[in-house]
Protein backbone atom coordinates (compact mmCIF):
# COMPACT_ATOMS: atom_id res chain seq x y z
CA UNK A 1 0.00 0.00 0.00
CA UNK A 2 2.63 2.42 0.38
CA UNK A 3 3.38 3.13 -2.60
CA UNK A 4 3.83 6.44 -5.06
CA UNK A 5 0.62 5.88 -6.42
CA UNK A 6 -1.09 5.85 -3.02
CA UNK A 7 -2.33 9.07 -2.23
CA UNK A 8 -4.58 10.60 0.80
CA UNK A 9 -6.98 11.91 -1.41
CA UNK A 10 -7.68 11.74 -5.12
CA UNK A 11 -9.55 14.59 -6.73
CA UNK A 12 -11.25 13.56 -10.29
CA UNK A 13 -11.68 17.04 -12.28
CA UNK A 14 -9.19 19.97 -12.04
CA UNK A 15 -11.79 23.07 -12.37
CA UNK A 16 -12.24 25.35 -9.74
CA UNK A 17 -13.73 23.17 -7.60
CA UNK A 18 -10.92 20.34 -7.49
CA UNK A 19 -8.46 23.06 -7.73
CA UNK A 20 -9.49 24.46 -4.58
CA UNK A 21 -9.77 20.92 -3.06
CA UNK A 22 -6.26 20.15 -4.17
CA UNK A 23 -5.15 24.05 -2.48
CA UNK A 24 -6.51 22.71 0.99
CA UNK A 25 -5.71 19.38 1.11
CA UNK A 26 -2.10 19.71 -0.20
CA UNK A 27 -1.42 22.88 2.28
CA UNK A 28 -2.92 20.18 5.22
CA UNK A 29 -0.02 18.30 4.09
CA UNK A 30 -2.52 15.24 2.59
CA UNK A 31 -1.09 13.68 0.20
CA UNK A 32 -3.07 14.86 -3.13
CA UNK A 33 -3.57 14.22 -6.63
CA UNK A 34 -5.85 15.69 -9.64
CA UNK A 35 -6.21 13.78 -12.32
CA UNK A 36 -8.27 15.75 -15.11
CA UNK A 37 -9.74 14.39 -18.14
CA UNK A 38 -9.27 17.27 -20.25
CA UNK A 39 -7.19 20.87 -19.98
CA UNK A 40 -7.01 21.91 -16.48
CA UNK A 41 -9.40 24.58 -15.33
CA UNK A 42 -12.71 22.98 -16.64
CA UNK A 43 -15.80 25.23 -17.82
CA UNK A 44 -13.68 28.29 -16.21
CA UNK A 45 -10.94 28.28 -18.82
CA UNK A 46 -13.48 28.57 -21.30
CA UNK A 47 -14.50 32.28 -19.85
CA UNK A 48 -13.49 35.19 -21.23
CA UNK A 49 -13.36 37.64 -18.75
CA UNK A 50 -14.44 36.82 -14.83
CA UNK A 51 -15.37 40.43 -12.98
CA UNK A 52 -17.58 38.94 -10.29
CA UNK A 53 -14.26 36.87 -8.95
CA UNK A 54 -13.71 38.56 -5.26
CA UNK A 55 -10.97 40.36 -4.61
CA UNK A 56 -9.60 40.25 -8.23
CA UNK A 57 -11.21 43.46 -10.40
CA UNK A 58 -11.30 41.29 -13.94
CA UNK A 59 -9.31 38.11 -14.62
CA UNK A 60 -9.76 35.89 -18.01
CA UNK A 61 -11.15 32.05 -16.72
CA UNK A 62 -7.42 31.19 -17.68
CA UNK A 63 -5.32 33.34 -15.99
CA UNK A 64 -7.54 32.24 -13.04
CA UNK A 65 -7.42 28.30 -13.92
CA UNK A 66 -3.35 28.89 -14.20
CA UNK A 67 -2.86 30.53 -10.56
CA UNK A 68 -5.28 27.75 -8.93
CA UNK A 69 -3.31 25.34 -10.57
CA UNK A 70 0.45 27.02 -9.87
CA UNK A 71 -1.14 27.89 -6.02
CA UNK A 72 -1.78 24.06 -6.05
CA UNK A 73 1.14 22.86 -7.10
CA UNK A 74 3.09 25.32 -4.43
CA UNK A 75 1.61 23.52 -1.46
CA UNK A 76 2.87 19.80 -3.01
CA UNK A 77 -0.14 18.69 -5.19
CA UNK A 78 -0.04 16.34 -8.04
CA UNK A 79 -1.47 16.90 -11.44
CA UNK A 80 -2.18 15.15 -14.48
CA UNK A 81 -4.76 16.63 -16.97
CA UNK A 82 -5.67 14.89 -20.59
CA UNK A 83 -5.82 11.55 -18.74
CA UNK A 84 -8.86 8.93 -19.65
CA UNK A 85 -10.27 7.03 -16.42
CA UNK A 86 -11.35 3.62 -17.53
CA UNK A 87 -12.65 2.95 -14.24
CA UNK A 88 -12.89 3.86 -10.20
CA UNK A 89 -13.49 1.71 -7.16
CA UNK A 90 -15.14 3.47 -5.00
CA UNK A 91 -16.20 0.82 -2.29
CA UNK A 92 -14.39 0.04 0.70
CA UNK A 93 -11.45 1.19 2.82
CA UNK A 94 -9.00 2.01 -0.50
CA UNK A 95 -10.14 4.08 -2.90
CA UNK A 96 -8.54 3.14 -7.24
CA UNK A 97 -8.53 4.39 -10.24
CA UNK A 98 -7.36 3.00 -13.23
CA UNK A 99 -6.36 4.78 -16.03
CA UNK A 100 -6.63 3.82 -19.75
CA UNK A 101 -2.83 3.70 -20.40
CA UNK A 102 -2.72 1.04 -17.36
CA UNK A 103 -1.69 3.56 -14.75
CA UNK A 104 -3.58 2.54 -11.29
CA UNK A 105 -3.90 4.74 -8.24
CA UNK A 106 -5.44 4.31 -5.21
CA UNK A 107 -6.59 6.26 -1.89
CA UNK A 108 -8.18 6.85 1.33
CA UNK A 109 -11.14 9.49 0.04
CA UNK A 110 -12.13 10.89 -3.37
CA UNK A 111 -13.37 13.75 -4.81
CA UNK A 112 -15.69 14.03 -7.86
CA UNK A 113 -15.48 17.07 -9.36
CA UNK A 114 -15.89 16.30 -13.16
CA UNK A 115 -17.85 19.30 -13.97
CA UNK A 116 -19.85 19.36 -16.93
CA UNK A 117 -19.71 20.52 -21.13
CA UNK A 118 -22.06 21.57 -23.16
CA UNK A 119 -24.85 19.48 -23.95
CA UNK A 120 -24.75 18.68 -28.05
CA UNK A 121 -28.37 17.95 -29.98
CA UNK A 122 -26.88 14.63 -31.04
CA UNK A 123 -28.56 14.23 -33.94
CA UNK A 124 -27.26 13.34 -37.85
CA UNK A 125 -24.60 15.34 -39.21
CA UNK A 126 -23.84 17.17 -35.77
CA UNK A 127 -20.28 15.88 -35.51
CA UNK A 128 -19.03 15.46 -38.97
CA UNK A 129 -19.76 19.27 -39.57
CA UNK A 130 -18.43 20.62 -36.12
CA UNK A 131 -15.77 23.61 -37.08
CA UNK A 132 -17.80 23.61 -40.91
CA UNK A 133 -20.93 25.19 -40.11
CA UNK A 134 -21.18 23.75 -36.33
CA UNK A 135 -20.32 25.85 -33.18
CA UNK A 136 -20.63 25.98 -29.87
CA UNK A 137 -18.72 29.53 -29.20
CA UNK A 138 -19.76 32.64 -30.71
CA UNK A 139 -17.51 34.67 -29.68
CA UNK A 140 -14.93 31.90 -30.98
CA UNK A 141 -16.32 31.73 -34.49
CA UNK A 142 -19.28 34.25 -34.96
CA UNK A 143 -16.76 36.27 -38.02
CA UNK A 144 -17.15 33.47 -40.09
CA UNK A 145 -20.62 34.19 -40.83
CA UNK A 146 -20.42 37.84 -41.92
CA UNK A 147 -23.41 38.77 -44.19
CA UNK A 148 -24.66 35.16 -43.68
CA UNK A 149 -27.75 33.56 -42.39
CA UNK A 150 -27.76 31.29 -39.68
CA UNK A 151 -29.31 29.44 -36.56
CA UNK A 152 -28.88 29.26 -32.95
CA UNK A 153 -30.72 26.94 -31.27
CA UNK A 154 -32.23 26.97 -27.74
CA UNK A 155 -34.68 28.96 -25.53
CA UNK A 156 -31.60 30.17 -22.71
CA UNK A 157 -30.13 33.40 -21.58
CA UNK A 158 -27.14 31.72 -22.90
CA UNK A 159 -29.05 31.13 -26.69
CA UNK A 160 -30.70 34.33 -26.82
CA UNK A 161 -27.98 36.49 -25.63
CA UNK A 162 -25.42 35.18 -28.08
CA UNK A 163 -28.37 35.40 -31.02
CA UNK A 164 -28.02 38.90 -30.36
CA UNK A 165 -24.40 39.16 -30.44
CA UNK A 166 -23.99 37.32 -33.48
CA UNK A 167 -26.41 40.00 -35.51
CA UNK A 168 -23.38 42.17 -35.24
CA UNK A 169 -21.97 39.66 -37.84
CA UNK A 170 -25.24 37.67 -39.45
CA UNK A 171 -27.85 39.12 -41.79
CA UNK A 172 -30.15 36.94 -40.57
CA UNK A 173 -30.65 34.65 -36.99
CA UNK A 174 -33.14 32.38 -36.78
CA UNK A 175 -33.53 30.94 -32.91
CA UNK A 176 -34.94 27.23 -33.53
CA UNK A 177 -36.36 26.16 -30.01
CA UNK A 178 -38.35 23.09 -28.41
CA UNK A 179 -40.74 24.91 -26.24
CA UNK A 180 -43.41 27.92 -27.06
CA UNK A 181 -41.64 29.65 -24.86
CA UNK A 182 -38.13 30.63 -23.51
CA UNK A 183 -36.25 29.91 -20.21
CA UNK A 184 -34.39 33.48 -20.34
CA UNK A 185 -34.97 36.33 -18.47
CA UNK A 186 -37.38 38.78 -19.35
CA UNK A 187 -34.97 41.34 -20.34
CA UNK A 188 -32.51 38.90 -22.77
CA UNK A 189 -36.31 37.81 -24.30
CA UNK A 190 -37.12 41.21 -25.47
CA UNK A 191 -33.72 42.38 -26.62
CA UNK A 192 -33.97 38.93 -28.97
CA UNK A 193 -37.70 40.24 -30.00
CA UNK A 194 -36.75 43.54 -30.72
CA UNK A 195 -34.27 42.68 -32.84
CA UNK A 196 -35.36 43.12 -36.86
CA UNK A 197 -32.40 40.59 -37.68
CA UNK A 198 -33.82 37.40 -35.45
CA UNK A 199 -36.49 35.16 -36.25
CA UNK A 200 -38.18 32.85 -34.44
CA UNK A 201 -39.00 28.96 -35.00
CA UNK A 202 -41.09 27.21 -31.63
CA UNK A 203 -42.16 24.15 -30.51
CA UNK A 204 -39.23 23.06 -32.69
CA UNK A 205 -35.49 21.34 -33.12
CA UNK A 206 -32.95 20.64 -35.65
CA UNK A 207 -33.48 16.92 -36.26
CA UNK A 208 -30.37 16.55 -39.27
CA UNK A 209 -27.04 18.88 -40.15
CA UNK A 210 -26.61 18.47 -44.28
CA UNK A 211 -23.40 19.04 -46.15
CA UNK A 212 -20.45 17.89 -47.37
CA UNK A 213 -17.14 19.90 -47.28
CA UNK A 214 -19.25 22.62 -44.63
CA UNK A 215 -22.80 23.44 -43.77
CA UNK A 216 -25.19 23.85 -46.33
CA UNK A 217 -28.65 23.12 -44.14
CA UNK A 218 -30.50 21.48 -41.43
CA UNK A 219 -33.94 19.86 -40.84
CA UNK A 220 -35.62 21.32 -39.26
CA UNK A 221 -38.86 18.91 -37.28
CA UNK A 222 -41.60 20.70 -35.29
CA UNK A 223 -41.89 19.01 -32.10
CA UNK A 224 -46.27 19.17 -32.34
CA UNK A 225 -47.31 17.98 -35.22
CA UNK A 226 -43.96 16.00 -36.31
CA UNK A 227 -43.55 17.69 -39.46
CA UNK A 228 -40.12 17.81 -41.18
CA UNK A 229 -38.55 20.56 -43.35
CA UNK A 230 -35.49 21.65 -45.17
CA UNK A 231 -33.91 24.76 -44.07
CA UNK A 232 -31.15 26.49 -45.88
CA UNK A 233 -28.32 28.12 -43.92
CA UNK A 234 -24.63 28.65 -43.14
CA UNK A 235 -24.32 28.12 -39.65
CA UNK A 236 -25.75 26.75 -36.29
CA UNK A 237 -24.67 28.03 -32.94
CA UNK A 238 -26.08 25.04 -30.27
CA UNK A 239 -26.80 26.80 -26.89
CA UNK A 240 -28.76 24.31 -24.87
CA UNK A 241 -27.51 24.07 -21.72
CA UNK A 242 -25.07 22.14 -19.95
CA UNK A 243 -24.64 18.38 -18.50
CA UNK A 244 -22.44 16.74 -15.71
CA UNK A 245 -20.01 14.62 -16.91
CA UNK A 246 -21.15 11.22 -14.66
CA UNK A 247 -21.60 9.33 -17.33
CA UNK A 248 -18.58 6.40 -15.70
CA UNK A 249 -20.04 7.27 -12.15
CA UNK A 250 -23.65 5.51 -12.85
CA UNK A 251 -24.53 3.23 -10.68
CA UNK A 252 -21.54 4.07 -8.13
CA UNK A 253 -22.40 6.58 -6.49
CA UNK A 254 -26.12 8.26 -6.08
CA UNK A 255 -27.36 10.30 -8.96
CA UNK A 256 -30.20 12.49 -9.69
CA UNK A 257 -32.64 12.42 -12.61
CA UNK A 258 -30.54 14.59 -14.56
CA UNK A 259 -27.64 12.66 -13.76
CA UNK A 260 -26.13 15.04 -11.31
CA UNK A 261 -24.53 13.57 -7.79
CA UNK A 262 -26.57 14.11 -4.66
CA UNK A 263 -24.54 15.74 -2.16
CA UNK A 264 -25.16 16.33 1.80
CA UNK A 265 -24.16 19.82 3.34
CA UNK A 266 -20.67 18.77 3.65
CA UNK A 267 -20.09 17.35 0.73
CA UNK A 268 -20.51 13.60 1.48
CA UNK A 269 -22.18 11.28 -1.19
CA UNK A 270 -23.94 7.75 -0.29
CA UNK A 271 -20.61 6.32 -0.71
CA UNK A 272 -18.19 6.70 2.26
CA UNK A 273 -15.22 8.35 1.72
CA UNK A 274 -16.50 9.90 -1.63
CA UNK A 275 -17.23 13.33 -1.73
CA UNK A 276 -18.15 15.41 -4.55
CA UNK A 277 -17.91 19.26 -5.57
CA UNK A 278 -18.36 21.61 -8.84
CA UNK A 279 -21.11 21.60 -11.59
CA UNK A 280 -21.39 18.03 -11.64
CA UNK A 281 -23.37 17.91 -8.36
CA UNK A 282 -26.98 18.50 -8.04
CA UNK A 283 -27.50 22.26 -7.39
CA UNK A 284 -28.92 25.22 -8.65
CA UNK A 285 -26.50 28.18 -9.05
CA UNK A 286 -23.15 27.28 -11.13
CA UNK A 287 -20.92 29.73 -10.38
CA UNK A 288 -16.78 29.79 -10.30
CA UNK A 289 -17.41 30.91 -6.66
CA UNK A 290 -19.81 28.60 -5.79
CA UNK A 291 -17.61 25.79 -7.15
CA UNK A 292 -14.54 27.05 -4.69
CA UNK A 293 -16.68 27.23 -1.86
CA UNK A 294 -17.93 23.49 -2.54
CA UNK A 295 -14.38 22.55 -3.10
CA UNK A 296 -13.13 24.38 0.24
CA UNK A 297 -15.92 22.18 1.97
CA UNK A 298 -15.54 18.85 0.29
CA UNK A 299 -11.87 19.39 0.95
CA UNK A 300 -12.29 20.17 4.91
CA UNK A 301 -14.35 17.09 4.90
CA UNK A 302 -12.05 14.62 3.29
CA UNK A 303 -9.23 15.88 5.19
CA UNK A 304 -11.75 15.07 8.38
CA UNK A 305 -12.41 11.54 7.28
CA UNK A 306 -8.77 10.61 5.98
CA UNK A 307 -7.31 11.89 9.69
CA UNK A 308 -10.18 10.06 11.92
CA UNK A 309 -9.22 6.57 9.35
CA UNK A 310 -5.66 6.81 10.21
CA UNK A 311 -6.50 7.07 14.04
CA UNK A 312 -8.79 3.90 13.87
CA UNK A 313 -6.93 0.23 14.37
CA UNK A 314 -8.31 -0.57 10.95
CA UNK A 315 -5.91 1.79 9.12
CA UNK A 316 -3.14 0.18 10.48
CA UNK A 317 -4.51 -3.20 9.39
CA UNK A 318 -4.11 -2.13 5.74
CA UNK A 319 -0.72 -1.70 6.35
CA UNK A 320 0.36 -4.79 7.82
CA UNK B 1 -1.25 38.07 -27.57
CA UNK B 2 -1.16 34.12 -26.94
CA UNK B 3 -0.63 32.98 -23.11
CA UNK B 4 0.60 29.79 -24.24
CA UNK B 5 4.53 28.09 -23.31
CA UNK B 6 4.45 27.41 -27.19
CA UNK B 7 7.01 28.95 -29.52
CA UNK B 8 4.91 32.03 -31.26
CA UNK B 9 5.54 32.23 -35.32
CA UNK B 10 4.82 36.33 -35.30
CA UNK B 11 4.87 36.37 -39.30
CA UNK B 12 4.62 34.46 -42.52
CA UNK B 13 8.10 35.02 -42.91
CA UNK B 14 8.86 32.84 -39.79
CA UNK B 15 6.00 30.56 -40.50
CA UNK B 16 7.79 29.54 -43.71
CA UNK B 17 11.36 29.42 -41.68
CA UNK B 18 9.85 26.74 -39.38
CA UNK B 19 8.17 24.28 -41.67
CA UNK B 20 11.35 24.07 -44.10
CA UNK B 21 13.99 23.71 -41.52
CA UNK B 22 11.65 21.45 -38.98
CA UNK B 23 10.85 17.79 -40.46
CA UNK B 24 7.27 17.85 -38.68
CA UNK B 25 5.38 20.97 -37.19
CA UNK B 26 2.08 21.57 -35.49
CA UNK B 27 1.09 25.00 -35.39
CA UNK B 28 -2.54 25.88 -33.82
CA UNK B 29 -3.97 29.12 -35.41
CA UNK B 30 -6.60 30.39 -32.65
CA UNK B 31 -7.72 32.86 -30.37
CA UNK B 32 -7.58 32.80 -26.56
CA UNK B 33 -11.16 31.42 -26.27
CA UNK B 34 -13.03 28.33 -25.16
CA UNK B 35 -12.31 26.11 -28.11
CA UNK B 36 -7.88 26.99 -28.61
CA UNK B 37 -7.31 27.11 -25.12
CA UNK B 38 -7.64 23.02 -24.93
CA UNK B 39 -5.83 22.35 -28.23
CA UNK B 40 -2.78 24.82 -26.79
CA UNK B 41 -2.36 22.35 -23.50
CA UNK B 42 -2.55 19.26 -25.43
CA UNK B 43 0.38 20.77 -27.63
CA UNK B 44 2.39 21.73 -24.31
CA UNK B 45 1.97 18.78 -22.97
CA UNK B 46 2.77 16.42 -26.12
CA UNK B 47 6.01 18.95 -26.54
CA UNK B 48 7.88 16.73 -23.98
CA UNK B 49 6.75 13.75 -25.57
CA UNK B 50 6.83 14.49 -29.10
CA UNK B 51 10.64 15.78 -29.64
CA UNK B 52 10.40 15.15 -32.78
CA UNK B 53 7.64 17.84 -33.26
CA UNK B 54 7.76 21.45 -33.53
CA UNK B 55 4.54 22.30 -31.65
CA UNK B 56 3.78 25.91 -32.28
CA UNK B 57 1.33 28.78 -32.13
CA UNK B 58 0.15 31.87 -34.16
CA UNK B 59 -2.30 34.49 -33.67
CA UNK B 60 -5.33 34.23 -35.81
CA UNK B 61 -6.00 37.65 -35.85
CA UNK B 62 -2.97 38.48 -37.04
CA UNK B 63 -2.96 39.45 -40.60
CA UNK B 64 0.09 37.26 -41.37
CA UNK B 65 -1.89 34.06 -40.37
CA UNK B 66 -3.30 34.84 -43.95
CA UNK B 67 -0.61 31.80 -44.58
CA UNK B 68 -2.80 29.57 -42.73
CA UNK B 69 -5.85 30.83 -43.61
CA UNK B 70 -5.67 31.04 -47.15
CA UNK B 71 -4.16 27.16 -47.40
CA UNK B 72 -6.30 24.60 -49.69
CA UNK B 73 -6.75 22.89 -46.60
CA UNK B 74 -8.72 25.04 -44.60
CA UNK B 75 -11.02 25.55 -47.20
CA UNK B 76 -14.59 25.25 -45.34
CA UNK B 77 -13.88 25.26 -42.12
CA UNK B 78 -15.59 28.18 -39.75
CA UNK B 79 -14.29 27.11 -36.65
CA UNK B 80 -11.18 28.37 -34.48
CA UNK B 81 -8.53 26.90 -34.07
CA UNK B 82 -7.43 25.54 -37.14
CA UNK B 83 -4.57 23.73 -36.58
CA UNK B 84 -1.55 22.44 -39.51
CA UNK B 85 0.52 19.68 -39.55
CA UNK B 86 3.12 20.14 -41.70
CA UNK B 87 5.87 17.55 -42.91
CA UNK B 88 8.95 18.46 -44.70
CA UNK B 89 7.21 21.79 -45.48
CA UNK B 90 4.04 19.97 -46.78
CA UNK B 91 0.72 19.92 -45.07
CA UNK B 92 -0.35 16.77 -44.16
CA UNK B 93 -3.45 17.34 -42.01
CA UNK B 94 -5.65 20.02 -40.93
CA UNK B 95 -8.57 20.39 -38.31
CA UNK B 96 -10.66 22.60 -37.19
CA UNK B 97 -12.36 23.29 -33.90
CA UNK B 98 -11.81 21.62 -30.41
CA UNK B 99 -9.67 18.11 -30.38
CA UNK B 100 -9.28 15.92 -28.12
CA UNK B 101 -5.82 14.76 -26.82
CA UNK B 102 -6.59 11.72 -28.71
CA UNK B 103 -7.37 13.12 -31.82
CA UNK B 104 -4.30 15.20 -31.94
CA UNK B 105 -2.10 12.14 -31.07
CA UNK B 106 -3.59 9.87 -33.39
CA UNK B 107 -2.77 12.36 -36.34
CA UNK B 108 0.92 12.79 -34.79
CA UNK B 109 1.75 9.13 -34.66
CA UNK B 110 -0.04 8.17 -38.23
CA UNK B 111 1.81 10.95 -39.75
CA UNK B 112 5.16 12.19 -37.47
CA UNK B 113 5.62 8.55 -36.03
CA UNK B 114 5.03 7.61 -32.53
CA UNK B 115 7.31 8.32 -29.37
CA UNK B 116 9.18 5.73 -27.82
CA UNK B 117 6.88 5.78 -24.73
CA UNK B 118 3.76 7.03 -26.31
Amino acid sequence: MKTENHFDVIILGGGPAGLTAGIYLSRARMKTLILNEGTIGGQMVLTHEIANYPGVKTISGFQLANNMMAQAKEFGCELKSNIVVKNTDLNGRIKSVLLEDGRKYSSYSVILSPGGRSRSLGVKGENELRGRGVSYCATCDGDFFTGKEIVVVGGGNSALEEAVSLTKYAEKVTIVHQFDHFQAFEHAIEEAKSNPRINFVMSSTISEFKGTESLEGVVIKNLKTGEEQDFRTDGVFIFIGYMANTESLKGKVELNDSGEIIVKPDMSTNIEGVFAAGDSISKRIRQVTVAVGEGTIAALSAAGFVNQLKKTKEHELLFQ
Amino acid sequence: MLYTNLKHIESSAEHAKIINENENVMVICGRMGPMCIPVYGIAEELETEYKHVKFCDMEFDNPESNVIRNLPEVRGFMGIPFTIYYKNGKVVKATSSIQTRQQVTAILNEHFGATVNA
